[in-house]
Order: structure tokens, then C-alpha cells, then sequence
């Protein structure tokens, strides 16, 4: 049972990352990314939908037939989003101001529908709650490095304005990596995004395989 | 009959999508219902302080509901007026300038004398890092209006260095500054154009 909750964290976070295993998201993900604090922001919000949507779906999935599932989450999906929408909105204005552009956005995140689709329609409640949880951090970690490499390189600063997101007290967050720096405004700009995630991409996949080989050669190396 | 019988019939297909879209309907109205009162106090507050920052000082009337909209040069413009002792001492509207990259959306007060009071640039999609500039936040250059008129600067210089005038452009960008400048040129022109209805002496006749 802890086997199967470990292996939903690891797909989560590392081997099944939204952003860079399953190639999802992309379109959120190149256009919030400017700043790590953008990022941070986009992925928080995207993780409490997810999450929320997981276990709606998980909960319905033996009333819905296949062959009406896909509209059937997809109005689920968008009225989950537009009830975070309006309620931020209403009761928590000033983190809304900050929030508010994302959260139209994550409607066409094509992973949440991804998720509720591929595990959320299979699996018991709990299960699809963890999963939310995990593919939302996983979202939100690759989220915040790109936005990070892009911020450093762009403008020289790291977690600018993150007191407007998280309030005052995590100002201790923002720093200025490079002083007097004159910003390097291609990094800022799409481009900027789409080298940053083909970079991550490829160094992810290094890794990947470099730890592959490693399986296969210890037990070659025991036999001889 | 079970549900996985059920579930195979084409008639169960549409009362299934009926009524979820049935539901949703029902809790997103009921959530509109429930949210709208605090979305428009928040909204009104939000108006409330942008319209503060270019109207310093204190008027006795409430701003937002003192309105009046008169015909400009691009479409109707809603004009917020601040008032002591009843009489017209400032006004507020909207201005919009050709930017870079699609409209400057520039809110400016103005006072009965015709000075600027301030003004301040809410909606732009210029970019980062160049024509950004025009934010309070990320440079002073939006002060340089504070107390102009037409007349100071003269109406020939009220443009950018580049094109003869008195006010800085940026290091990169010359097309955003020049835009806010002649969106707040322009707002002058309408004030001079629409005075004695902007300041509620329209001759007594109300």
C-alpha cells in the first residue's frame, strides 16, 4: 500500500513531471513564466484545482459512461475553475489582483483534464487526491525553476514581488542575484521560455538515462 | 436493471450530460448570486484608491457616483468629478494612447484650473523591461506630468525630446512614451473643449 503511494509521488514529482515527461501544460507554462514568482503563483493555483477536479471526477466515475466523459469533465473542470474564480474574487481581492490572470488560464491546462482522464476516472478517491496533490507540486517545482532561470537571466533578481503572492512576510524571499544588472530581455520574451524548458527537458532526459544505465550495469558488474 | 446496463444506454448518455450541466449551472448561479455584492464593494475600492493616486486631496462627495459622459475623440468618455462645498474642483477620466504594442490605457486628474494632477497608466501590454517604464512602479518618468497644463509646456512641445518636445523618452523605446504623451495631450484638448460641462457651469442649466 506505502509501495503504491511512493510510486504516485515519484510519478508526480520526477518521472511522470506534467511539464517534462508528459509534455502537457506548455502553453501556461512558456507564457506565466517570466518571473518565479509568476510561476510559483500559476502552479499553486493550478495544484488546488487539480486536486479538487481529481477527486470530483474520482467520486463520479462510476456514474459517467465512457462515451460522455470527455464533456462531462470538461464542464466539471471549468466550473471548479470559475468557482475558485469568483470566490477569490469576492473574499480574498488583493491575492486575487495577483492571481487573477492564472486563473482563467488554467482552464485550458490540458493536464488537469490529463489527470482526470488518465487516473481520476480509474482510481478510488483518496488515490486520485495524491495524485492531484503530487502532478500539482511536480507542476509547480518546474514551474518556479524555469521561472527562476528566467528571471536571473532576464532581470537579475529572484522572487521579485513575491510579498504580493505570499504576503509580507516571505519578502525575505526576493533578492537581487546580480546587481546593477541591465536585464537581458530575450530571456523575459517567449523565446527566453522555450530554451529555458528545451534545456531543462534535455538535462532531465540525461538523467534519466544516466541513471538507467546505472541499473543495468550494477547487476552485470555483480556477475562478472 | 444495473448500472452497467444503464450506463450503455443512449438515453442515459444525454440525461447524464443534462444533468450535469444542470448541476453546474445551478452552483455557479447560486455562487454568482453569493459573490456579487463583495466582487463590486472590491471592485468600487479598487476604483476608489486608482482615482485617489491622481486626485490628491480631499472632496466631500462620493467620486464614483458624481459621474458625467461626454463625447470625445475615440468614443464616449465617463468622467469623475470631485467636488468641495458643491463646486467642480477636479475631474477624472480616461485616456487612451498608441503604444508599441496595442492601446495605453492611462487614467489622469485634472483640475478646474486645467493643471494635471497625476497620471497613471492601468492597462498596457508594452514590453517588459523597455516601455515598462511608464510604471510607476518600475520608474518616476509618469511624475513628470504632475502640475503641466497646456501652455507649460507650450502645445509644440508637448511631445518627446525625439520629436522636439520637452518630455524624456527611455533607452529603446520611443513609440511608448510618445503614445502616453500624446494620450495626455489629447486629454488636455478634451478638458479646454468640454469645460463648462465638466465643471457643472454649463450656463446653470442642469
Amino acid at each position: 500500500m506505502n509501495e503504491k503511494y511512493a510510486r504516485i509521488t515519484r510519478d508526480g514529482l520526477w518521472n511522470n513531471n506534467v511539464v517534462f515527461a508528459q509534455m502537457l501544460a506548455l502553453c501556461p507554462t512558456l507564457a506565466v513564466t517570466s518571473s518565479a514568482t509568476n510561476g510559483l503563483g500559476m502552479g499553486l493555483a493550478t495544484t488546488a484545482v487539480l486536486v479538487v477536479s481529481n477527486m470530483v471526477i474520482s467520486s463520479v466515475r462510476h456514474l459517467v459512461s465512457a462515451e460522455v466523459r470527455i464533456p462531462v469533465y470538461i464542464v466539471l473542470i471549468a466550473t471548479l475553475v470559475t468557482l475558485l474564480d469568483m470566490s477569490l474574487n469576492a473574499w480574498v481581492h488583493e491575492l486575487y489582483k495577483v492571481l487573477g490572470l492564472f486563473i482563467a488560464l488554467i482552464v485550458v491546462n490540458c493536464a488537469i483534464l490529463g489527470r482526470a482522464e488518465a487516473f481520476a476516472s480509474k482510481s478510488n478517491i483518496p488515490d486520485s487526491a495524491l495524485d492531484g496533490l503530487m502532478m500539482g507540486l511536480g507542476f509547480t517545482a518546474s514551474l518556479t525553476v524555469i521561472g527562476g532561470i528566467r528571471e536571473i537571466f532576464g532581470s537579475g533578481t529572484l522572487f521579485a514581488n513575491a510579498h504580493l503572492l505570499l504576503g509580507p512576510a516571505f519578502s525575505f524571499l526576493e533578492t537581487t542575484v546580480i546587481p546593477e544588472y541591465k536585464g537581458f530581455l530575450l530571456m523575459i520574451l517567449p523565446p527566453g521560455g522555450f530554451m529555458v524548458v528545451g534545456l531543462l527537458l534535455a538535462w532531465k532526459r540525461v538523467l534519466d538515462q544516466r541513471r538507467a544505465a546505472k541499473v543495468v550495469a550494477v547487476p552485470e558488474a555483480a556477475a562478472s | 436493471m444495473n448500472l452497467e446496463e444503464l450506463r450503455g444506454k443512449l438515453s442515459y448518455q444525454g440525461i447524464l450530460l443534462g444533468g450535469v450541466a444542470l448541476l453546474t449551472s445551478a452552483a455557479l448561479a447560486y455562487a454568482s448570486r453569493a459573490t456579487e455584492a463583495d466582487i463590486k464593494a472590491a471592485e468600487a475600492a479598487d476604483l476608489k484608491q486608482s482615482l485617489a493616486q491622481v486626485l490628491p486631496g480631499e472632496y466631500d462627495n462620493d467620486l464614483l457616483k458624481d459621474t458625467v459622459t461626454l463625447p470625445g475623440k475615440k468614443g464616449e468618455v465617463l468622467v469623475y468629478r470631485g467636488r468641495r462645498a458643491g463646486k467642480v474642483e477636479a475631474v477624472v477620466y480616461q485616456v487612451v494612447g498608441n503604444g508599441y504594442a496595442g492601446n495605453i490605457v492611462c487614467v489622469m486628474g485634472v483640475s478646474r484650473e486645467g493643471k494635471i494632477l497625476g497620471v497613471r497608466v492601468i492597462k498596457h501590454t508594452e514590453t517588459p523591461g523597455l516601455g515598462d517604464k511608464i510604471e510607476p512602479a518600475k520608474a518616476k518618468w509618469i511624475f513628470d506630468f504632475d502640475g503641466k497644463f497646456l501652455g507649460d509646456p507650450p502645445a509644440d512641445k508637448w511631445a518627446v525630446k525625439k520629436d522636439g518636445g520637452v518630455f524624456d523618452q527611455f533607452a529603446g523605446a520611443t513609440i511608448t512614451p510618445r503614445g502616453v504623451v500624446n494620450a495626455v495631450k489629447g486629454g488636455l484638448e478634451f478638458f479646454d473643449a468640454n469645460k463648462p460641462q465638466l465643471l457643472d457651469e454649463a450656463g446653470g442649466v442642469k
